[in-house]
């Protein structure tokens, strides 16, 4: 048996039979962050079918996931290793596919489907003229489908009306629930008496068109979850811990104080403790923003998030788990109540101005009517379809159907929008704050003036032999040179990289190690290059301050670096405002004040000292390189580091809202007509049908209009 | 008019056939890759049998 309908499907090989053919669910899952196309899946496939140790592998194309089956508990990383070398990138994902919430959803969309087709039928032959006794009958049909059909399909809008009832607030789903057991009773009544007015077509249809709604939404927002995750997922979760000299792995959460912890070059320290090595160079700029490493001594504090520029270096743990700086910075950031907890989402704005418009003219129509007539329950009747023909359906739709088209759009581009009212936010933002090192600037080093071509090549391929994030920036900066084909390349830890090219010695590594004074240095042949450490613009960065100042932003940049630094970084930017030397809670406070003013912030930042600021901001974008931490308190997550995206996100977010208001207009021009035709007792079930499903087809066509979000 | 007696069983069992198919496709994990089936519909079998 096959899961795929056609056999052209089912060529992801006997991989993906053998997976559907036993249904045991599959044991690891890879996070493939960079999948998009058909070549891909296959690549991915192929290449995994072919480890003998993996039993059947399928790639899941809208997650960008990989599920795989093999022995429970195996260790992933040869298979990483795999795919990186069929040119993939992988990583193990952190979070596990939740499939039952979605298919609740699912089935609670099929059925309502279902029972919509079959009652719409009827209805059409009431329409058409059916009458007496055959109309009952066909009623009856009715209701014995719409009614269990309604209690359990429509349960996600009463439960959520009800929760927004407890607390005393009116969200979208008052109505709509109100609509559909509206409708459903007086139905049930009319069918009962043998009136002509039965709504159940139109209680099943609203239900159906929202509950589409809400599915569309549900699985983007859990796509751009499930990537933001597995992003912050990326920090090493594991420490190498000393116990009578052999390093043993370990759970951070593990990690007792007293331990002695052993860290590499280029590690984040994990924990807050002292050094028990002599001394060491650390790039504090997460905690601080400073951008010059400063020089730690023997049995002084490193803290965690510190980065080991020198290494290797033995380290004993002083504060562990919640006593920790790093955690102490999370709660402060999760206790500070930011802007976003009193933010009202549109759709929550459109129900307070639309439940007591709309229930009101009901009332009214009920009050008048019955004084007008004295018939009570003609007025009833007619204010009851008053509230269904009223449509609420074109409301419920018109946010979730503008939200899942721009927030696809976004994650196809690499922005993970992590919170439901963040594009919303994002939209209504008015300055944008960076934070510099770190988001802006990264610490690269400079390759030497005088270097011949083939030395520059020599450079580059030492600094690709090594993780250190000093080389991997000098990779960068050597993009347009050519690596030589280097023998014997070492990488010797704590030092440098080692590689011989004919009888010539080349070495990368601490100026020390190479009889310098310090810093870092190049040595080919003879010769020995110092080389300098500077503080470079990331690619991208100007030109996105630049685009942003021409939407008409001011952009202001703040960090804990030196007044010199920051000017010396803004001469090549061109920010409109720079505040230096600031320290988290001045962060946050600059925030608060420009907020306090009238401004709609939009933080931009990376590091630990910016996690307090990113939570006060309206709304905040943390690039993926940043830490876990930050990019939890962040709404959105840029993937793969590059800021050129912010400014089509923030475009892509204000396109969106324009579009949202745009459908309550049209929601709004439907009432316009129907609310008087139904208070002069005009309206029938047919009139209802057509405005509800005229009206959610309009808004959903505007929301995908093409090339409207883009 | 009797014939409705035969007629509307018979489109509610058609109806409670295609639900039972969509119950039958949703249990066996058919939309959890909407995107990914779509291009696996572009797999020429002949090429990924011999690769």
């Amino acid at each position: 048996m096959s899961v795929t309908a056609c056999p052209g499907c089912t060529a992801g090989g006997e991989v993906a039979d053998r997976l559907a053919g036993d249904q045991t669910l599959p044991t690891h899952e890879l996070w493939l962050p960079k999948i998009h196309c058909i070549n891909c899946i296959r690549g991915v496939e192929d290449a995994l079918a072919r480890l003998p140790d993996i039993d059947a592998a399928r790639v899941n194309l809208s997650r960008k996931r990989v599920a795989i089956r093999a022995t429970p508990g195996a260790d992933p990383t040869p298979w990483i290793d795999a795919l990186a070398q069929a040119g993939y990138e992988a990583h193990e994902a952190r979070t596990n596919a939740e499939h039952a919430g979605d298919r609740g959803l699912l089935l609670r969309l099929g059925i309502a489907g279902f029972a919509m087709m079959n009652v719409m039928l009827l209805s059409v032959a009431v329409w058409s003229g059916a009458t007496d006794a055959t109309r009952d009958f066909f009623h009856w049909i009715a209701a014995a489908i719409a009614l269990p059909a309604a209690v359990f399909c429509a349960e996600p809008f009463f439960s959520s009306a009800l929760g927004a009832m407890r607390a005393r607030r009116f969200n979208m789903d008052v109505p709509i629930s109100l609509a559909i057991i509206l409708a459903c009773g007086l139905s049930l009544y009319e069918t009962a008496t043998g009136g002509a007015h039965a709504y159940f077509d139109a209680a099943l249809s609203l239900t159906f068109f929202l509950l589409a709604g809400r599915v569309l939404e549900a699985r983007m927002r859990r796509a751009a979850r499930s990537a933001a995750a597995d992003l912050a997922a990326l920090e090493p979760r594991r420490v190498l811990v000393l116990e009578d000299g052999d390093k043993i792995g370990r759970k951070i959460e593990d990690v007792a104080i007293g331990d002695r912890l052993w860290l590499a070059a280029g590690a984040r320290v994990p924990v807050d403790g002292v050094l028990k090595s002599l001394q060491v160079r650390v790039d504090r700029s997460a905690l601080t923003g400073e951008s010059d490493p400063i020089e730690i001594d023997e049995g002084e504090t490193l803290t965690a998030g510190d980065v080991v520029m020198t290494g290797p270096v033995t380290m004993e743990a002083r504060a562990v788990g919640e006593a920790s700086t790093l955690r102490r910075m999370i709660q402060l950031a999760a206790l500070a109540e930011g802007a976003r907890t009193k933010y009202t989402s549109l759709a929550d704005r459109a129900a307070e101005l639309y439940v007591p418009l709309v229930h009101g003219l009901a009332l009214a129509a009920f009050l008048g009517w019955s004084f007008a007539t004295g018939d009570l329950m003609h007025a009833l009747t007619i204010a009851i379809a008053t509230l269904i023909i009223t449509c609420p359906c074109a409301l419920g739709l018109a946010v979730p159907a503008v939200a899942t088209v721009a927030t696809g759009r976004l994650f196809r581009a690499g922005v993970l929008v992590k919170s439901e009212t963040a594009l919303e936010r994002l939209a209504e933002v008015d300055t944008v704050v960076f934070d510099k090192t770190g988001t802006l600037t990264r610490s690269v080093l400079k390759p030497p003036n005088d270097l011949t071509g083939e030395q520059l090549s020599v450079l580059k391929a030492l600094a690709l032999a090594s993780d250190h994030p000093l080389s991997r920036g000098l990779v960068r900066a050597l993009d347009d040179v050519r690596p030589a084909a280097l023998d014997d390349v070492r990488e010797i830890p704590g030092e440098g990289v080692l590689a011989r090219m004919g009888d010539t010695v080349a070495r990368l590594g601490s100026g020390a190690w190479l009889g310098q004074a310090g810093g870092t240095a190049f040595q080919i042949g003879e010769d020995v290059f110092g080389m300098e450490q500077s503080e470079q613009l990331v690619p991208g960065a100007a030109d996105t301050v630049a685009r942003l100042q021409t939407l008409g932003f001011p952009v202001h940049l703040l960090t804990g670096d030196t007044e010199t630094h920051a000017a010396r970084i803004n001469a090549m930017l061109g920010a409109d405002a720079v505040h230096a030397a600031m320290r988290p809670e001045d962060k946050q406070a600059m925030i608060a004040r420009l907020q306090d003013e009238g401004h709609k912030v939009l933080m931009v930042g990376d590091g630990l000292n910016d996690t307090l600021a990113l939570t006060q901001a309206w709304a905040s974008i943390a690039p993926g390189s940043a830490l876990e931490a930050s990019q939890n308190a962040a709404d959105v997550v840029l993937l793969g580091g590059t800021l050129e995206r912010m400014a089509d996100a923030l475009g892509i977010a204000r396109k969106a809202r324009r579009r949202i208001l745009e459908n309550f207009g049209l929601a709004a021009c439907y009432n316009a007509i129907a609310i008087p035709l139904a208070l002069a007792g005009l309206a029938t079930p047919l009139l209802a049908a057509l405005a509800m499903s005229t009206s959610s087809i309009s808004v959903t066509l505007n929301a995908l209009r093409s090339g409207s979000i883009k | 008019m009797n014939i409705l007696v035969v007629l509307v069983p018979c489109s509610l069992i058609l109806g409670l056939g295609a639900l039972a198919a969509f119950v039958w496709t949703l249990r066996h994990d058919q939309y959890e890759d909407l995107e990914g089936d779509a291009e696996r519909i572009l797999f020429d079998e002949d090429d990924a049998t011999k690769s």
